[in-house]
């Protein structure tokens, strides 16, 4: 298509101007948006509202005798719960268990792969093979390698002559490791992606110069890399600690929560309440706390975005 | 840059190690997929299966209705992800391009969404779902992927149609175009790549997705196939562990075959969504 007239808003200069500000008054906008609105509203925003109202009421499943409202009383039996702070703590130190590694190994993996290297693409590949399965098949994978008869960590370890190996999955001291070892695997991929397109939006003329004036590698990446990756970092590992926290079928798959609920997610011990004993109003309420607490780490990272934002 | 012969030796080592930890519990689920009953009893399991066979497969599908519930699986993906980008690609131009009040609550809402403890949707969810006679049917299952993948769609479009140059748009209205005309036949053929690669996005979500179809679906005959593939695994967790391991590498097979075809376009979106939000 030619454009007859030049208007002098197309020329290079002024290519990068705000978005139109339209909109407001026009109705056309609302025939564009209401097709995808009102889904949300009905089936996201509402159940979260209702979810909430829930949680101040004793609904349970499959019960003649009306709901009624008990005020702030899920959330007192809940104070006392130990079983649930439990889980509660498990479910924070799988989250930072596993999102501490998982950043540092993606960060290694994505420095890697901004490098110049020959088998980059077999490991791009590769990276997106975790991304791809299921949680469902991640989980039965990991089950296969975990084993203790014929699965290959232990026939390393036997190998290697270090001891017969054991049960992973089932023992009360390992199995929290050996599921945080799966969600790290499991969670690579979106991270290094991430972190990678950070990188490659570091200025190349950056490190060039830092390199010609003799800066070593690690002062050019506390210097050069770090300061433009740490937004794209930040907020990468504030969804992944959330996501974590969330986290449901890798670990109902890989144990259920056993062994004597020592992987007992708080997202599995919900359910549970939920979906085994009907608890409809007290499983709102975990999921009331849960919310709060991951407004509170989304509170912290995003003030600590914005903070790096006004220093750089 | 040039880097000294050890520190490219370091790297290479580093490179080995991650593809090493990242093949490897592929590589065995493939290795016991092919294995034999014998070489699976075996104390001192082999990588690569001596007497490899197909039994493994055939028995899979004996033991559970796989071709059902991956037919089942297939409905709700593409229902989810036809409708998902139907209803987020006019939203998501709207966001890009205007800034009303309306395009910010949105983006704020995908944001959030993120954060969403999905126990706390899915009890109203069911109880809603119950209501509207919802309750363990495709349809139900399928409506919900359509808003569980909506965040993602959008953010992945909005990236899209910010990379579209509004000045051709703007040309086309100059040229006399109208506004349902410029979108036709400018916008959209342009947004066409980006489009299918949301959509095919939002198919393996759905085809990956595990709790909603737990708690959504209950009659054996309606269950996906993540959901069907736990039944392998028994109640005291023992497990046949050939078959499992045949269904499990199918199952993931879709997928790998649209993040093979798709992995550039979908890494670009969820960049340019990232970048540009």
């Amino acid at each position: 298509m030619t454009t007859p007239v030049r208007s002098p808003v197309t020329s290079p200069v002024e290519a990068r101007r705000p978005p139109r500000r339209t909109g407001g008054r026009d109705h056309a906008v609302w025939f564009l948006v209401l097709p995808a609105l009102i889904p949300i509203l009905v089936l996201s925003v509402g159940p979260l509202l209702y979810g909430i109202l829930l949680s101040f009421t004793d609904a349970q499943s499959g019960r003649t005798s009306p709901t009624r409202w008990i005020g702030a009383l899920n959330f007192q039996d809940l104070l006392h719960d130990t079983l649930f702070w439990e889980s509660f703590r498990i479910g924070l130190v799988w989250a930072v268990g596993v999102t501490v590694p998982q950043f540092l190994l993606a960060l290694g993996l994505a420095l890697l792969l901004d490098q110049d290297l020959r088998l980059r693409w077999l490991a791009r590949a590769l990276a997106i093979v975790p991304w791809a399965m299921p949680e469902v098949v991640v989980g039965i994978m990991w089950r296969l390698v975990y084993n203790p008869d014929a699965g290959i960590l232990n026939e390393t370890l036997r190998d290697l002559g270090l001891g017969d190996g054991r049960d992973w999955l089932s023992g009360l001291a390992t199995a929290l490791p050996a599921v945080i070892v799966v969600g790290v695997w499991a969670g690579m991929p979106q991270t290094t992606v991430a972190l990678l397109a950070g990188l490659q939006n570091t200025p190349r003329e950056l490190h060039e110069a830092a390199a010609v004036d003799g800066a070593g590698a690690w002062r050019r990446f506390r210097t050069v890399t770090w300061p433009a990756l740490r937004p794209v970092a930040l907020s990468i590992t504030a969804l992944n600690l959330i996501w974590n926290f969330n986290s449901f079928a890798l670990v109902y798959v890989l144990t259920s929560g056993g062994p004597g609920g020592k992987t007992r997610l708080p997202m599995l011990f919900a359910y549970e309440e939920a979906f085994r004993y009907g608890q409809f109003g007290y499983a709102a309420a975990m999921g009331c706390v849960m919310v709060a607490v991951i407004s509170i780490v989304l509170a912290v990272f995003l003030a600590g975005r914005l903070k790096g934002g006004e220093d750089a | 840059m040039r880097t000294r012969p050890a520190a490219r030796a370091g790297q290479y080592a580093a490179l080995l190690a991650y593809l090493i930890f990242l093949a490897f519990p592929f590589l065995w689920l493939l290795s016991t997929a092919f294995k034999p009953p014998r070489e699976l009893g075996s104390l001192h399991p082999t990588w690569i299966p001596r007497h490899p066979t197909l039994a493994n497969f055939r028995q899979a599908f004996e033991e559970q209705p796989l071709l059902h519930a991956a037919l089942n699986s297939l409905l709700a993906a593409l229902g989810a992800a036809v409708v998902a980008v139907l209803v987020a690609t006019p939203m998501a131009y709207v966001m890009a391009r205007h800034r009303t009040r309306l395009a910010r609550a949105a983006s704020g809402w995908v944001v959030v969404s993120q954060a969403f403890p999905f126990v706390l949707i899915i009890i109203p969810l069911f109880l809603v779902l119950k209501r509207l006679r919802l309750i363990d049917s495709l349809a139900g299952l399928t409506l919900v992927y359509v808003v569980w993948s909506l965040p993602f769609a959008l953010w992945m479009l909005v990236g899209y149609v910010r990379a579209v140059p509004a000045e051709l748009e703007e040309a086309a209205a100059v040229d006399g175009a109208g506004r349902v005309r410029t979108l036709v036949s400018v916008t959209a053929p342009l947004l066409a790549p980006g489009i299918a690669a949301t959509a095919l996005f939002a198919f393996v979500t759905a085809w990956n997705e595990f709790f909603f179809a737990l708690v959504l679906l209950k009659s054996p005959g309606n269950q996906t196939l993540p959901v069907v593939l736990t039944h392998f695994i028994g109640a005291e967790g023992v497990a046949d562990l050939g078959p499992l391991a045949a269904a499990a590498f199918l199952a993931t097979l879709p997928s790998l075959v649209v993040f093979a075809l798709l992995q550039r376009r979908i890494t670009q979106g969820l960049i340019a969504g990232a970048v540009k939000s």
